[in-house]
C-alpha cells in the first residue's frame, strides 16, 4: 500500500509512471513502425501481417486494453505533473527565457496532445474505419483481398494506399509524426533519467540514442504517406 | 556606461507588486551587479527614497544569498558565477535590465527582490544529514573512500544553497538542490546507513513544500552557479526507486 | 573587574583532561530544563547549537541571514589544521600547539591553545562521520597540504570550499536537531542587546529582521558566536553583514573586550579596483604553495607587463627575506612585506596597490592540469572578478583585513566575565594570540563549539539553578524600550550622508592610520576623528523607511553605529600596546631590519577593556600571560 500510495502520490513516484508508460509506449511506436514498413514489401506482406494480428483473437484485446491504460496513465500522470507545475509559479516572469532548456523538453505537454488528438484520429480512421473521418468518400470495411493461401482478408495495403492518397490525412500523419519524434527526442533521455538509469557516462550515450532513434522514427513513418503521395502503390492496386 | 533597470518592487508577501524604472548612471565596468546596485541605492537614499532591497552577504559567491532573476535568468546567465560576481563588463551601454526575485510558490517574496527560503531548510532538516552526534566517531582514516567517489561527493556538496534552480526551472521545481544533498550523502560510506530513510523523507517534504515536478529541461543546471549536473536527479530517482520498493 | 583565566592545574599536557573531569555534570533529566540561546550559526556558532541539543538542552539559535548555512565561515577556503600526523613528517599535539603559539607571537594562552591542538584531531573525525568530502588520495585516505606558517603538511582540506563544506556538517547538524525540535531556529533575527540580571546574563532583545518587531528571549545561558569585527573597516573580505554588534552590547553590558588591536590583514586578496568596492574577495593563501610572490627590481617596470620583465629584473622578496619559509611566510610577515614593497614604489597594475603571484613555475614543473586540479575555482573565481586569466598571466594580490584576534574575553571555559555569557570562535580573543596561522580559524571554531562549550557550560549551569526569569522581568522591559528609542532616534535624523558614505570613511581612516602600521601620532589624530565622524553619524546620517518592516537601510545603520564606537578601542588599544607583535605593528617598535619588536617585559598581557559609561574611557585590565611550557623567543621565519 505504501509502495502504491508512493508511488502515486509522490512527484518522483508520478515521473515513474510516467517514464515507464513511455517506455511501454516507445516499445509500441517502434514495433508499429517496423510492422508498417511490411507495406513496401507489397500487399501480400502486409495483409498477411494485419491478417496475423486479427486472428489473435483475445490476446489483440488483452494487448489493446493494456495499451489504452498505459496510455491513459501517460496522459493522466502528465496532466497532474503539469496541473502542479503550473501551480508552483503562480506569478511568472516578465520574460519567459528557459535557459538552457531545449524546445523539445519545454513543449512535451503540447506536443503530447497533438499526438494523443492524432491516435484518437489514426484509430477511427484505420482501427475503427469511421468512413467520415478518411475523407476519400471510400468504406474501409469493404476493402477485400485473398492471400497466397486463400484466406479471404481485410486489405490492409489497399486501405493504406487509398487512405494516404488524401493529402490533408497525409500532412496531419507527418505532422503527428515529427511531434512524435520531437517529443520522444527529449523523451528518450528524460525517462531514462527519471527512472535513475543514467550517470555521467550513460547519459551522453541515452540522450544520443534518443536523438537517433527519433529521426529513425520521423523518417520511418512518414516515408509510408510521402511515398504513397508520390505514386507507390498504386500500380499494384491496379 | 549608462543602463535603464526595471526593477520589481513590493513592499511586503501581501501587497501587489510592479516594475519600475530607474536610471544607473557612471557604471564602471568593474563593478559587480551588486555594487551598481549599491550605487543606484546610495542615490534614492540620499533623495529620500527607499532604497531596492535584495539579498546579498558573502558577495564572493560562495554564502547562495543573493538571488536576483536578470532579464529573465536567474544570477543572469554566465556559467558558474552568481549575481554577486557578475561584473558590469558583461552589459552594453544603453541597455535595459530587467531585474525581479525568484519566482516560485515555496518562495514567496518578502520585500521588493527578497524571497524567503526557508522551505530549503525544511528539506535539509528532514534528512539532509548523516545522523552522528559529536564525539565518539572513528578515526578520519579508518574508513578508506575512494577519491573518485569523493570527487562526485564534492561535487554534489558544492551546491550553495542559493535556490536559482528553482528559479530558473519552468516547473520551480527544486530537483537539483535536493538530489545533489542526496547524491553527496548517499554516495559516501558514512551516509549509506540511512540512505533509504534519508531520500524518502527529503522527497516527501519537498513535495510538500509545493515545488513542481522535473521534466529533465536542465534550465536548473544551466544556471548552477556550482555548474551541479543533472545526473545528480537521476541518482536522486533511482536512490528513491529503491528506498520505496524497500518499503520506505 | 577581576580576571580569572581559571587555567586548571597541573601540567600543560593533562590540564584539558583533568579539567573535563572536575567540572560538574548536569544530570541527563535536568538539561531539558535548561533554555540555551545561541547567537550566530557559522562554525562555532552551529557546532555548538547541533552539540547542546544533542545533549539534550533546549536550545535557540538565531542568526541574521536567511538561512544558517549562509554564515560566513562559510567562505573560508584553504584547510582546517589538525595533528593528525597522517604524513609521518614530525607533526604532533605538541607541535601544532606550538606552530600556534609561535605563530601568535607569543600573545595567546598557552593552556587554551594547547587543548585546541589537542581537540583539533577529534574535529577531523567528527567531521568525516558527518560527510564532509574532505579530499582523498587514490587509496582512500586522507590528503593534506602545507599552509602558511607551518613546515609539516597537516591542513586537511575540501578543494578550495573548507570552510563550506565545514559548515554545512555543522548546518546539517543542527538542522537535524531542528527536525527533532531540539533546537528552535530563528532565521533573520538580529540580536541588539544582551540583558543582564543580578549580575548574569539572562537573554537578548532581538529584532525580527522581516517584521521589524523588536522582543526578548529568555535563557540560562547567552552564547555569543557571532564572529570578528573585521567590517569596521569598511572594506575586507567579511560579509558585508558581517557586524560587532552583539558583543559591543555585550561589550557595554559589561564583559571585556580583549586585545581589540589585533587585526588580520591577509596577504592575498584581489587588489580594489575602485571606489565603488564593496568588499574585498579573499584567494586562498594556499594558492602560496604553489605561486610565487614578486615584483619587479626597478621602479620603471612596473608599468610593464609581468611577462616582459627578465628573471633577474624580479624582486622574490619573500624568498629573499625569509629563505626557510619563503613564500609560506605567515599572514602579517607577507602582508607588511607587500606593503613595504608598494611603500618603496614598487606595486604593480593600475593602483600601483598590488604584488604578482605567479604560477608560471609551478606550471612548468607540474603542468597546467595539475594547478588546475588544485586550485582551478580560485583561477576562475580571480578571472571572473579581474577579467585576466592567471594561468597565462600572474595574478595580482594585495593584503586587506580578514580576521580579528581580538574578541571578548573569556576564560578557559569560554565564559566572559558576565556569568552565563560564553563566547565562542573569532567572536572571542582566546586562540590566536597576536596573529592567527592559516587554516586555524576553522579549527578555533570547530573546536570550541563540538568540543569544548558542551563540557564547559554544564559546569555553569550545574551550579545554576534552571529558573528562568519570564521576559515580561522588568529588565527585559527596560532593553526593550532602550532598543526601540536608538531605532527611533536613528530614524529620526535625517540628516544628509548616507551610512555607506559613513561606513567607507571610517574605514579609510582605520585602515591608514591602524591598519598594516600603526605609530603613536597616527593613532591620537585617529582617536581625535573618530569621535567626530560618530557625531556627525548621529546628526547627519539620513535613512529612509521606517522600522516596522523590512529595513536594510536601519539594520545597517545600527552596525555602523556601533563599529563608530569599536573604532574608538580598537586605536586606543592599538595606542596602549606600546610594541610590535603579530598583526599589531607600531613602526616605532621594530628590528633594524623592519621586523617586529615585541616588548614581553611590559606587554606579555592580554589588554582587557571595561566599560565605563558613554563619556568615560574604558578601563585596562591586564591578564599576565604565563609560559609554562615555551620559551618565548623572538619569531624568525628567516
Amino acid at each position: 500500500m505504501k509502495l502504491l500510495y508512493r508511488l502515486f502520490r509522490s512527484s518522483l513516484g508520478r515521473k515513474y509512471i510516467m517514464g515507464v508508460t513511455g517506455l511501454c509506449l516507445f516499445a509500441f511506436v517502434v514495433g508499429h513502425m517496423v510492422g508498417n514498413l511490411q507495406v513496401f514489401l507489397g500487399p501480400e506482406a502486409i495483409n498477411r501481417y494485419a491478417h496475423f494480428l486479427q486472428s489473435t483473437g483475445e490476446l489483440l484485446w488483452l494487448v489493446r486494453l493494456a495499451m489504452l491504460s498505459i496510455v491513459g496513465l501517460h496522459i493522466w500522470s502528465a496532466v497532474v505533473l503539469t496541473l502542479e507545475n503550473r501551480a508552483a509559479r503562480p506569478v511568472r516572469y516578465t520574460q519567459d527565457v528557459f535557459y538552457g532548456a531545449s524546445y523539445a523538453s519545454r513543449t512535451m505537454i503540447g506536443s503530447g496532445f497533438v499526438i494523443a488528438a492524432f491516435v484518437l484520429f489514426h484509430l477511427l480512421h484505420y482501427t475503427v474505419q469511421v468512413k467520415g473521418v478518411n475523407l476519400t468518400g471510400q468504406d474501409f470495411t469493404t476493402f477485400e483481398t485473398t492471400l497466397k493461401n486463400g484466406t479471404v482478408t481485410h486489405d490492409v495495403f489497399k486501405m493504406m494506399v487509398v487512405g494516404f492518397s488524401n493529402v490533408w490525412v497525409s500532412l496531419f500523419y507527418v505532422v503527428a509524426v515529427s511531434l512524435l519524434s520531437l517529443h520522444l527526442g527529449h523523451g528518450i533521455g528524460a525517462l531514462f533519467q527519471s527512472l535513475g538509469l543514467k550517470n555521467d557516462v550513460w547519459t551522453p550515450r541515452l540522450d544520443r540514442f534518443g536523438k537517433v532513434i527519433a529521426w529513425v522514427l520521423v523518417i520511418g513513418y512518414a516515408s509510408i504517406p510521402i511515398a504513397i503521395l508520390l505514386g507507390y502503390g498504386k500500380e499494384a492496386l491496379k | 556606461m549608462n543602463l535603464t533597470l526595471k526593477v520589481w518592487r513590493q513592499k511586503d508577501a501581501n501587497s501587489p507588486g510592479r516594475f519600475e524604472t530607474y536610471e544607473a548612471r557612471d557604471v564602471i565596468a568593474d563593478m559587480s551587479f551588486l555594487e551598481m546596485l549599491d550605487v543606484v541605492n546610495e542615490e534614492l537614499i540620499a533623495a529620500g527614497k527607499e532604497p531596492i532591497m535584495f539579498d546579498s552577504d558573502c558577495r564572493e559567491g560562495i554564502c547562495g544569498t543573493c538571488s536576483l532573476v536578470i532579464n529573465g535568468i536567474p544570477h543572469g546567465g554566465h556559467r558558474g558565477t552568481t549575481v554577486c560576481q557578475l561584473h558590469m563588463r558583461h552589459f552594453q551601454d544603453g541597455q535595459t535590465i530587467t531585474v525581479e526575485p525568484w519566482r516560485a510558490r515555496p518562495f514567496p517574496v518578502i520585500r521588493d527582490l527578497i524571497v524567503d527560503r526557508k522551505a530549503f531548510d525544511r528539506i535539509i532538516q528532514a534528512g539532509g544529514f548523516i545522523s552522528v552526534n559529536t564525539g565518539g566517531t572513528p578515526d578520519g582514516n579508518a574508513i578508506p573512500v575512494s577519491k573518485q567517489i569523493s570527487d562526485k561527493a564534492m561535487d554534489a556538496a558544492a551546491c550553495i544553497g542559493c535556490g536559482a534552480c528553482v528559479a530558473a526551472c519552468k516547473n520551480a521545481s527544486a530537483m537539483l538542490f535536493v538530489s545533489a544533498k542526496v547524491t553527496h550523502l548517499n554516495l559516501l560510506p558514512q551516509g549509506k546507513a540511512e540512505k533509504d530513510r534519508r531520500v524518502a523523507r527529503m522527497v516527501s517534504t519537498m513535495d510538500e513544500a509545493g515545488f513542481g515536478n522535473c521534466t529533465v529541461t536542465g534550465s536548473c543546471a544551466a544556471v548552477c552557479p556550482k555548474e551541479i549536473p543533472l545526473d545528480m536527479i537521476a541518482k536522486m530517482n533511482r536512490d528513491y526507486a529503491l528506498a520505496i520498493f524497500k518499503g520506505e | 573587574m577581576k580576571l580569572d583565566a581559571k587555567i586548571p592545574s597541573g601540567p600543560l599536557p593533562q590540564k584539558w583532561d583533568k579539567h573535563k573531569f572536575d567540572i560538574k555534570l548536569v544530570n541527563p533529566a535536568n538539561k531539558r530544563k535548561f533554555d540555551v540561546l545561541v547567537v550566530g550559526t557559522g562554525l562555532a556558532g552551529a557546532s555548538a547549537a547541533a552539540s547542546l541539543a544533542e545533549l539534550g538542552y533546549n536550545v535557540k539559535c538565531f542568526c541574521y541571514q536567511d538561512s544558517p548555512r549562509r554564515a560566513h565561515s562559510i567562505a573560508a577556503q584553504g584547510g582546517i589544521n589538525a595533528a593528525k600526523n597522517y604524513r609521518n613528517d614530525g607533526d604532533s599535539v605538541f607541535r601544532l600547539f606550538y606552530d600556534t603559539i609561535k605563530g601568535g607571537d607569543f600573545r595567546a594562552r598557552e593552556a587554551n591553545v594547547h587543548r585546541l591542538a589537542q581537540v583539533s584531531v577529534n574535529i577531523i573525525d567528527q567531521c568525516v562521520a558527518q560527510g564532509v568530502p574532505f579530499a582523498r588520495e587514490y587509496g582512500g585516505l586522507l590528503d593534506n597540504r602545507s599552509f602558511g606558517g607551518a613546515q609539516v603538511s597537516r591542513t586537511f582540506y575540501a578543494r578550495g570550499q573548507t570552510g563550506q563544506q565545514l559548515l554545512l556538517g555543522a548546518y546539517q547538524a543542527l538542522s537535524r536537531q531542528i527536525g527533532l525540535g531540539m533546537v528552535k531556529m530563528y532565521p533573520r533575527t538580529e540580536m541588539l542587546d544582551l540583558v543582564v540580571i543580578d549580575g548574569q546574563a539572562k537573554g537578548i532583545v532581538v529584532r525580527d529582521l522581516v517584521s521589524g518587531q523588536i522582543s526578548s528571549f529568555a535563557g540560562d545561558a547567552v552564547v555569543l558566536a557571532t564572529g570578528g569585527y573585521g567590517n569596521v573597516f569598511f572594506l575586507s573580505t567579511n560579509a558585508k553583514g558581517c557586524n560587532a554588534t552583539a558583543i559591543w552590547r555585550a561589550y557595554k553590558r559589561g564583559a571585556a573586550f580583549a586585545n581589540p588591536c589585533y587585526t588580520q590583514i591577509h596577504p592575498t586578496c584581489i587588489p580594489v579596483s575602485g571606489d565603488h568596492q564593496s568588499k574585498l574577495t579573499l584567494m586562498s593563501e594556499s594558492l602560496r604553495n604553489d605561486g610565487r610572490v614578486w615584483v619587479p627590481k626597478r621602479k620603471e617596470d612596473c608599468g610593464k607587463e609581468p611577462g616582459s620583465i627578465p628573471e633577474d629584473g624580479r624582486d622574490y622578496y619573500l624568498e629573499r627575506k625569509y629563505p626557510s619559509f619563503g613564500n609560506l611566510a605567515p599572514r602579517d610577515i607577507s602582508s607588511r612585506a607587500a606593503k613595504e614593497v608598494c611603500d618603496e614604489g614598487r606595486g604593480v597594475g593600475p593602483t600601483k596597490l598590488g604584488v604578482y603571484l605567479d604560477f608560471s613555475d609551478s606550471i612548468k614543473r607540474l603542468g597546467e592540469d595539475k594547478i588546475r586540479e588544485r586550485y582551478g575555482n580560485l583561477f576562475e573565481m580571480y578571472e571572473r572578478i579581474t577579467g585576466e586569466n592567471a594561468y597565462q598571466t600572474p595574478m595580482r594580490i594585495f593584503p586587506a583585513v580578514h580576521y580579528t584576534m581580538g574578541g571578548l574575553w573569556v576564560d578557559y571555559n569560554l565564559m566572559s566575565t558576565i556569568p552565563g555569557l560564553f563566547v565562542l570562535g573569532e567572536a572571542n580573543f582566546s586562540d590566536h594570540g597576536a596573529n592567527r596561522l592559516g587554516a586555524s580559524a576553522l579549527m578555533q571554531g570547530l573546536a570550541d563549539g563540538y568540543f569544548v562549550l558542551p563540557y564547559t557550560i554544564g559546569n555553569y549551569l550545574a551550579g545554576t539553578r534552571p529558573v528562568k526569569q519570564p521576559t515580561s522581568h522588568a529588565e527585559f522591559k527596560r532593553v526593550e524600550t532602550e532598543v526601540t528609542e536608538r531605532t527611533k532616534r536613528l530614524l529620526a535624523i535625517q540628516g544628509k550622508r548616507t551610512v555607506l558614505s559613513l561606513h567607507r570613511e571610517l574605514g579609510k581612516l582605520l585602515w591608514d592610520k591602524c591598519g598594516m602600521a600603526r605609530n603613536e601620532a597616527g593613532l591620537k589624530d585617529a582617536l581625535q576623528r573618530i569621535p567626530q565622524l560618530r557625531e556627525e553619524f548621529w546628526k547627519n546620517v539620513i535613512i529612509t523607511g521606517e522600522a516596522g518592516s523590512v529595513n536594510q537601510a536601519l539594520e545597517y545603520a545600527g552596525r555602523v553605529g556601533d563599529f563608530m564606537e569599536l573604532a574608538e578601542l580598537l586605536c586606543t588599544d592599538a595606542l596602549m600596546r606600546r610594541e610590535s607583535c603579530g598583526g599589531h605593528f607600531r613602526t616605532e617598535f621594530q628590528t633594524e631590519d623592519g621586523e617586529a619588536k615585541r616588548d614581553d617585559e611590559n606587554f606579555s598581557f592580554v589588554g582587557a577593556w571595561e566599560y565605563q559609561g558613554a563619556d568615560k574611557p574604558p578601563l585596562l585590565h591586564k591578564e599576565p600571560l604565563v609560559y609554562e611550557e615555551v620559551h618565548m623567543s623572538t619569531r624568525s621565519y628567516k
